[in-house]
């Protein structure tokens, strides 16, 4: 029988031949991943009520990114609690304020073809990027997994989204996601998300991961992309072994079915913006060229890795940030930091007048520095834009790609970033 | 069994996210504080004045967003007795069974009205409106679904698989 990526990874953990979509199986999971809001600090006392500790420590990943640095007295004490269970409950793998925990699954090998990865986050679909089936689960899910390393799902029928052509000058994994969160909804819930294509086979692993972390947007259960050869480089250089084999055995087979195959041609695309407060509400950013910023923001697991701060850079190198605006940035990882700084891309961005914020979720979560007061506008890489996510309920909040964020920083209103790029080109 | 749930209708339109049940800004707080906070962005009076077995109905995409658990235990916190929407997003729907909140596929348009009298049984699938005497079937709730809200929810048979005498079901 054929089977989708999806279903041979969710067999393979079942320790079952084949699964069908419908079906309700037990999974054994690989790698369960949460950070300092939903992880320790809802485990401890369901755990200690169980009388039991975690199932493998090694298999747990803790990353403090949403409380980091802390801004008061509640939020140290949350970044206390998820230090001391690390060190008593012996995770070694703890990223203490060494970035925003999707990427840093990324940066440090963790994710891998093949796995089940279950996090405390909506946006654990990241991973998925890397031909793993991840998904994000809530708090109660997360403690049964990290006590039992098992969790029950309804095998998804899987979504293939095909996308051919070349991406134009000016269009990013971004916006084919904005788009694609206006084509296809918000409502895909309990269905696989695959990617594929020629568009997404010419992405490098930073792009791969926009298209899977935002499979969220689309209410997807996880977001995947069959690994090819860029996948394994990509985990070998930061640290993870893979098998050769996972090309052939990490796929999904010719014959198999398909809930429904969208197809984009990624040339036709323009950059686009999401209007508030919906990623669903995205249109071509011609529609609404001119609209008034006070701030825009480059940040979040999704808008703020190396790629996204290099394509900052070019549009910013040599401009400044409108008089009376601000233009914020928190790159995704101590990694990213450290790379951008050596390249020369932090200097560009600062020259340009932009402020460099620490690393983690910062206001993308509405919990750190950066953010908005009643009735004012921001245009943000992030990945969503719900009312009052980004503080005050009555502040509207645009979502739009790392180049459409730096043009709309320099003209002060929402901007096309496609001229500045030609302009880039042409100099270079 | 389950008992019947009765209380008032609260209904609201599509994608009810979890910024709107469970507000960033007020997340450091207990469950208690953050609940005060619930949909307080669409409707400031509903934390003060939904009641114990009140039931709360959306449209489209309920739960859409984070996967924080405490969008479910707010409203359960307050007192709702049932969620019903035509669809949910997948985690919160999860969350909403772990922590024995039910949660039902329904689509109320027409058949509920804001502050409604309502009685929900959960195991016979009836939603009675008391308002208008009027009732209507509700999907069922998957059995091993139901089995875990009639436990208590999920750490509630956690705890039985953590106290059964054999452990051999708990491998490393
Ligand atoms: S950066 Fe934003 S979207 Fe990403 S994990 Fe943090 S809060 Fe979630």
């Amino acid at each position: 029988m054929p089977a989708t990526l999806t279903e041979k990874i969710l067999a393979r953990a079942a320790g079952r031949d084949r699964v069908s979509p419908g079906e309700i199986v037990t999974v054994r999971v690989d790698l369960a991943m949460a950070h300092d809001s939903s992880g320790p600090r809802r485990w401890k006392a369901r755990l200690e009520a169980l009388g039991t500790g975690l199932w493998d420590p090694d298999r747990v990943v803790i990353v403090s990114d949403h409380y980091v640095p802390a801004v008061d007295a509640d939020s140290a004490a949350i970044l206390k609690l998820t230090r001391e269970f690390a060190r008593d409950y012996g995770v070694k793998n703890f990223y203490d304020m060494k970035g925003i925990c999707h990427v840093i699954l990324a940066q440090h090998g963790h994710a891998r073809p093949g796995l089940v990865i279950a996090g405390g986050d909506s946006h654990s679909t990241n991973a998925g990027a890397f031909g793993c089936y991840a998904a994000g689960f809530g708090a109660t899910d997360m403690t049964a997994i990290v006590a039992t390393g098992e969790t029950w799902t309804v095998v998804p029928e899987t979504i293939r989204v095909e996308i051919d052509g070349a991406l134009p000058t000016g269009v990013a994994a971004k916006d084919i996601m904005l788009a694609l969160c206006r084509d296809l909804g918000m409502g895909n819930h309990f269905k696989a998300i695959e990617y594929g294509g020629a568009a997404v086979t010419a992405m490098d692993m930073e792009q791969r991961t926009v298209l899977s972390n935002m499979a969220a947007e689309l209410g997807g259960e996880t977001g995947i992309i069959e690994p090819d050869e860029t996948t394994l480089a990509y985990i070998r250089a930061h640290g993870g072994e893979v098998d050769d084999d996972a090309l052939t055995r990490w796929r999904s087979d010719p014959e198999c079915t398909y809930a429904h195959i969208h197809h984009l041609d990624a040339s036709t695309l323009a950059p686009q913006v999401a209007a508030p407060h919906s990623p669903a509400n995205a249109a071509d950013v011609t529609d609404h060229l001119g609209v008034e910023i006070d701030q825009a923001y480059i940040g979040a697991c999704v808008g703020a890795k190396l790629t996204d701060l290099h394509m900052a850079a070019q549009v910013l190198r040599g401009r400044q940030v409108a008089a009376g605006k601000r233009l914020l940035i928190a790159p995704a990882s101590g990694k990213v930091t450290e790379a951008a700084a050596k390249d020369g891309t932090l200097a560009a961005l600062t020259e340009a007048g932009a402020v460099i914020l620490p690393s983690g979720c910062g206001a993308c979560a509405g919990l750190g520095a950066g953010l908005l007061a009643e009735g004012e506008v921001c245009i943000s890489s992030t990945n969503r834009n719900f009312k009052g996510r980004m503080g005050h309920k009555d502040a509207s909040v645009w979502l739009g790609s790392p180049w459409t964020v730096a043009a709309s920083a320099v003209e002060g209103r929402i901007a096309d970033p496609r001229p500045y790029l030609a302009k880039a080109r042409e100099a270079a | 069994m389950t008992q019947a749930i009765t209380g008032k209708a609260w209904v609201f339109g599509d994608r009810i996210d979890t910024d709107l049940l469970a507000p960033g800004y007020a997340m450091k707080k207990g469950p208690e504080e953050l609940a005060k906070h619930t949909l307080e962005a669409i409707d400031p009076d509903f934390a003060s004045f939904v009641r114990p077995g009140d039931m709360v109905f959306g449209g489209e995409d309920f739960g859409i967003g984070s996967s924080r658990e405490q969008a479910a235990i707010s409203l359960k916190t307050l007192g709702v007795g049932a969620v019903f929407a035509t669809s949910f997003a997948r985690i919160f729907y999860r969350n909403c069974i772990n922590i024995g909140l039910p949660a039902l596929m329904f689509d109320a348009a027409g058949k509920v009205q804001p502050g409604d009298r309502l009685s929900l049984d959960l195991s016979a699938g009836r939603l009675e409106n008391l308002t208008t005497g009027r009732s209507f079937d509700v999907p069922a709730i998957p059995p091993h679904l139901m089995a875990m809200i009639e436990q208590g929810g999920l750490m509630a048979s956690l705890k039985q698989r953590f106290s059964a005498p054999s452990t051999n079901e708990i491998s490393s």
